[in-house]
């Protein structure tokens, strides 16, 4: 059943994929003021809402790994596989904004990267990641998911800043293109390429989460069984 | 300021006092830099006004790296941080005399630091000077306080001395970046600072807090 459920998963994500290329390469009109290179969004915000949600679900799972910690140990677990497999899934999505933005920045800005307020605090966030997943190698042991999901909490603290600095600081980064001033927006032509790219990306991002998590659940279940075994020698 | 906190602060302001090592080996550490990046850039005229905030900042947060490590390394002996983690107080005392001891120390550093520095860079503050005094303890805090509490954090890893500054340093990085804007701010006299210092109170805020709450996870996972 459940080999089932990812099969089509896979499928329907191979297809919305698929229709998601179709409709930014070629669907899609071309930018009035930037030429084709505008189609680099399509994959840049899609890209960065994946990854703010995988960020999200990581966080969710270290929160839900120190509340369980003492008393239901077992779903303490749940939660730190997904926080681990969020975090992992995250650093993806978060590589491919940060090196589909150069790719745009090259033709639209003239220069492949900016200090501006927006694209440093992106890469912090991605370091604030990267560093997380080291600590977990570094550091040994059940004390390990606790500290790591302490360490994914103040990573956390830094995203709401993430978010705010392109309204607080006036920098390089385009203004907001949804629910930003007014004017700002797409041209409705457009939007069904950007629509369905969305959901392409978040359907391949849950197809990779969802495999992650059960490799990490299996490699917990195989931890806990040889410590089992070691008990009983 | 409770009994516990206040004997933790002198403990450990006593045992600086007797050896020395945090404050002179900062003291070395961060003066090599400032010469090491004097060399490197040939700060002269308007430029050197430019950099000094920059290579102020960095030249503290390298420096009170070597000094967060040793200090809970240092409890490491004879068990103390067993003993510390046993004591009926909550961790959080414990982590607050952590910190203004390291921040007194930092504090101290900067203070000797800053003359050497005019001198060597030629600065002439044209903004506010004493908004400096505001500042630099505000971007000391934020960086005494997360790097006592991730030095708690790596001490319980494989190579902990490794591992403090690749966990520090990003989280650090958007305070980095007010107080260098900030210092630069005053140092040329071209912007105002006070967008900048209003950031790192908000940063020193809502990360010591997060700190203080946590601490006691941190300092008891098993």
């Amino acid at each position: 059943m459940k080999k089932l459920a990812i099969g089509i998963w896979v499928a329907v994500t191979a297809v919305l994929m698929v229709w998601g290329f179709y409709q930014a390469i070629y669907a899609a009109p071309v930018d009035e003021r930037q030429g084709e290179i505008y189609r680099v969004i399509f994959y840049h915000v899609p890209s960065a809402m994946a990854a703010f949600l995988f960020f999200a679900i990581s966080l969710a799972g270290s929160i839900g790994y120190l509340a369980l910690r003492r008393h239901r140990p077992d779903r303490a677990q749940i939660s730190d596989a997904w926080a681990l497999a969020g975090a992992e899934v995250g650093v993806v999505f978060c590589t491919v904004v940060l090196i589909t933005g150069p790719i745009w920045g090259r033709r639209a800005w003239n220069m492949w990267w900016t200090w501006d307020a927006r694209l440093t605090t992106t890469l912090v966030l991605w370091l604030i990641y990267v560093s997380y997943l080291l600590l977990r190698r570094f550091a040994a042991g059940p004390q390990m998911q606790t500290l790591a999901a302490v360490l994914n909490i103040f990573g956390a603290l830094d995203v709401p800043i993430v978010y705010m600095s392109n309204r607080w600081w006036v920098g390089q980064h385009p203004r907001p293109v949804f629910g930003g001033d007014p004017g700002s927006g797409m041209d409705p032509a457009m939007l069904p390429a950007f629509g369905w790219n969305v959901l392409a990306w978040l359907a391949w991002g849950l197809l990779i989460l969802t495999l992650r998590y059960h490799v990490e659940r299996k490699s917990q279940k195989l931890a806990a069984r040889e410590v089992q075994e070691a008990l009983n020698a | 300021m409770t009994r516990a906190l206040w004997s933790h602060l002198v403990k450990d302001l006593r045992i600086e006092w007797r050896s020395l090592d945090a404050i002179v080996s900062m003291l070395f550490f961060s003066g090599l830099v400032v010469v090491l990046f004097s060399l490197a850039f040939d700060p002269r005229g308007a430029f050197s006004q430019q950099i000094a905030g920059g290579v102020l900042c960095v030249a503290t947060l390298f420096a009170s790296v070597s000094a967060l490590n040793q200090a809970w390394a240092r409890e490491i002996r004879h068990q103390v941080l067993d003993a510390q983690r046993m004591a009926p107080t909550p961790g959080a005392e414990l982590f607050l005399a952590k910190v203004l001891a390291n921040f007194l120390f930092v504090t101290l550093v900067q203070a000797i630091l800053a003359p050497v520095f005019i001198v060597f860079y030629n600065l002439r503050i044209e903004g506010q000077a004493w908004l400096l005094a505001v500042v630099l303890p505000l971007g000391t805090w934020a960086l005494v306080a997360n790097g006592t509490f991730f030095a708690a954090l790596s001490i319980r890893s494989r190579n902990r001395e490794l591992l403090l500054p690749l966990i520090l340093f990003p989280i650090f990085i958007p305070a980095l970046l007010a107080m260098v804007q900030a210092t630069t701010a005053i140092l040329t006299g071209e912007s105002d600072p006070s967008l900048w210092i209003k950031m790192l109170a908000g940063y020193d805020i809502i990360f010591t807090t997060a700190s203080l709450l946590l601490f006691d996870v941190v300092f008891n996972a098993e």
